[in-house]
């Protein structure tokens, strides 16, 4: 256990928003291919956690490594899945083309896509089940579909961190379990996926990995060992009753 | 036609498109506001760079007056920032600033310059022809009609270039930094190719028809695709069609050619937001009576479904056991009639095979609430359509 790699590696991470910290001295190492889970109320900071990861945000203290180097040297390692609501279904396009988009990270600046994209993109849409959905505009998806066009493109970045935030927010079960799927899959594969998490009930059927966020961090670490009310009290701040599946 | 008329006309035409190709681009990252902002707050800049260069024309004076629009983009995010007031606010904290310094530049040194509040406005686009660029003795044609011709070939050229990137960068600039596609370079490079083009059209058309033309196009042929190229192929279009169409009004009319522009802009958006087939005022609330009635239907033909008996099948019952208007009713029993999805027997209603087939989907769809199911349905019922 001790020799395994870090996937990503953050240490001493202060965040603020105009000045407010909204996350406070994390410190956080999640091992090579794990399945993990962020928990934590709304306005915890694990967006926040997530951007920062990501470079979207600058700290204003800590660091962060991707497999020990900076996050602008690996970028071609990391896929996102971003909070569905932060884009706009009405921008004039089709699935397959925000499938594409996955694959410009790796084609670089002014290159355009070209068959081998095509072809990437295509099979990522499989899948998720969304070949059927190809051509159709963005804007005439269900929620579940626009979902799983995200996962899609995340596939087609072929990374192996994957970052998700709240891929589960309004799918129904078939897509959730459908989504469950693959990313045992990518960890089957070797992958590392960290996924912010809302529904604690379905923690250990899905994860084996879970970190506790509430502005600092409450706890991180296998959910057989951690995934406790002990946890579960000290980062939602009510006395919660989880049935905790052994 | 006379040789300024064409003149004009080309000048015209070359303004509208390379106005539409970055206004695309503003109307969908919601921006229409800082071009308005930044076609006023130019002002301080030209007004200097006037003091330089002593030529509305020159590259050296297009720089610095854009750089006064790319300096005004960056006040309003620093005051944004703050998170004290909002992005609509602080535009109107900023530009109204600079604007007034300008005007105060130019009342101070009234004597010095050739150039007045209105002439930056509103422009006059019959003097275009008349400020010629003159080579040795050669004459070049209109300045302006070079000025424009250049910022167009740059603004089409940055586009193909960086198509991608404009794309990725709009719809997700989360996405873009992880791909290490820095959203905020191309903001800045939008950001600084509108305000070039907006202090390179001033002088041919005014600013206030500057911010039209990149507008009203894009805005008009948003509520036409869902395809982004052929939006911009539609602004485009859209742009130099009212260029012209503007400039033949105007002569019929006599009256100001960027006025007659600008409101052609303006009729041809209002047309498009009453008729357009899709997202059109019309076909929207025709959409919501279809859907209305269609819901209406269903209900109508799950009720046959569930009861045998006649009774409850009667014309004259039906009405009270669905609980509908008289209207309504009529309306619903043609449709379904016309689509033999029902069969009217001695006042009875019975579901045809058709009918039945039909309802049997249409509730499968309502209890799996599965969009697979009702993909080949949508062919042939509005309801499911969009
Ligand atoms: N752009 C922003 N400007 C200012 N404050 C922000 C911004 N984004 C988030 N915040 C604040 O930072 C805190 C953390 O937000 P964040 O989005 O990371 O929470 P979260 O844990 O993802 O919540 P949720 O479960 O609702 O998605 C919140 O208090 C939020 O109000
Ligand atoms: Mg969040």
């Amino acid at each position: 256990m001790d020799t395994q790699k870090l996937a990503v590696q953050i240490d001493d991470l202060t965040v603020a928003y105009n000045y407010k910290p909204v996350l406070w001295d994390i410190d956080l190492s999640v091992p090579e291919g794990v399945l993990m889970a962020i928990v934590g109320p709304n306005g915890a900071g694990k967006s926040t956690l997530i951007k920062t990861i990501l470079g979207i945000i600058k700290p204003i203290a800590g660091t962060v490594s991707i497999y020990g180097k900076p996050y602008s040297k690996q970028r071609k390692l990391v896929a996102y899945v971003p909070q569905k609501g932060s884009v706009d279904w009405d921008f004039p396009t089709t699935a397959l083309d925000v499938v594409m988009m996955g694959t410009y990270g790796k084609l670089g600046w002014i290159k355009r896509t070209g068959q081998k994209e095509k072809k990437i993109a295509l099979e990522s849409m499989e899948k998720v089940g969304m070949l059927t959905y190809k051509n159709r505009q963005i804007s005439q998806l269900s929620g579940g579909q626009q979902q799983r066009v995200f996962l899609a493109r995340a596939l087609a970045q072929d990374a192996s961190i994957y970052f998700m935030d709240e891929p589960f927010q309004g799918v129904d079960a078939t897509t959730e379990i459908a989504i469950i799927n693959i990313l045992k899959e990518l960890r089957k594969a070797g992958k590392t996926v960290i996924v912010v998490h809302h529904d604690l009930q379905t923690v250990p059927e899905y994860f084996d990995w879970v970190t506790f966020l509430n502005v600092k961090k409450i706890a991180t670490g296998p959910v057989k060992d951690i995934f406790n009310d002990d946890n579960l009290t000290k980062t939602y701040g009510i006395n919660y009753k989880v049935a905790v599946n052994k | 036609m006379s040789s300024p008329q064409i003149e004009i006309q080309l000048i015209a035409a070359i303004v509208a498109m390379a106005c539409a190709i970055p206004g695309v681009f503003l109307v969908l990252r919601k921006m229409a506001l800082i071009s308005d902002a930044i076609s006023h707050s130019i002002l301080p800049g030209i007004v200097i760079g006037f003091f330089v260069t002593q030529d509305l024309n020159s590259p050296l004076l297009i720089l610095l007056a854009a750089l006064t629009g790319v300096i005004t983009v960056v006040m309003v995010e620093f005051i944004q920032k703050t998170g004290l007031v909002k992005e609509d606010t602080a535009i109107g904290l900023v530009f109204p600033v600079l604007f007034s310094i300008g005007v105060i530049l130019i009342a101070k040194n009234a004597n010095d310059v050739h150039l007045d509040v209105d002439a930056v406005l509103l422009g006059e686009l019959a003097f275009a022809p008349f400020d010629r660029l003159l080579v040795g003795v050669a004459d070049w044609g209109p300045k302006s009609l070079w000025v424009m011709g250049s910022i167009l070939f740059i603004t089409i050229s940055l586009l193909i270039l960086f198509y991608k990137e404009l794309k990725v960068t709009t719809f997700d600039a989360g996405l873009s930094s992880v791909l290490g596609i820095s959203p905020l370079v191309m903001h800045y490079g939008l950001m600084s190719v509108s305000s070039v083009t907006v202090v390179g059209a001033f002088d041919a058309v005014g600013a206030i028809l500057v911010v039209a033309l990149m507008i009203a196009p894009a805005a008009t042929a948003y509520l036409l695709t869902e395809d982004l190229k052929k939006m911009i192929w539609l602004s485009v279009s859209f742009g130099v069609f009212s260029a012209i169409s503007g400039y033949w009004a105007a002569n019929f009319l006599d009256a100001s050619i960027s006025g007659s522009i600008a409101t052609t802009l303006g009729v041809i958006f209002l047309a498009t937001y009453l008729f357009a087939p899709k997202k059109g005022l019309i076909s929207v609330l025709y959409r919501q009576k279809q859907q209305r009635i269609e819901v209406s239907l269903i209900t109508f033909l799950l009720h046959l479904n569930r009861h045998e008996e006649e009774s409850e099948r009667h014309i004259n019952h039906l009405q009270e056991h669905i609980n509908w208007q008289a209207v309504r009713a009529r309306t619903v029993l043609d449709l379904a009639e016309k689509n033999n999805l029902v069969e009217i027997e001695n006042n009875v209603v019975s579901l045809t095979e058709k009918g039945l087939a039909f309802t049997e989907k249409s509730l499968e769809y309502i209890i799996s609430n599965k969009d697979e199911k009702i993909e080949p349905m949508k062919e042939d019922f509005f309801l499911f359509r969009g």
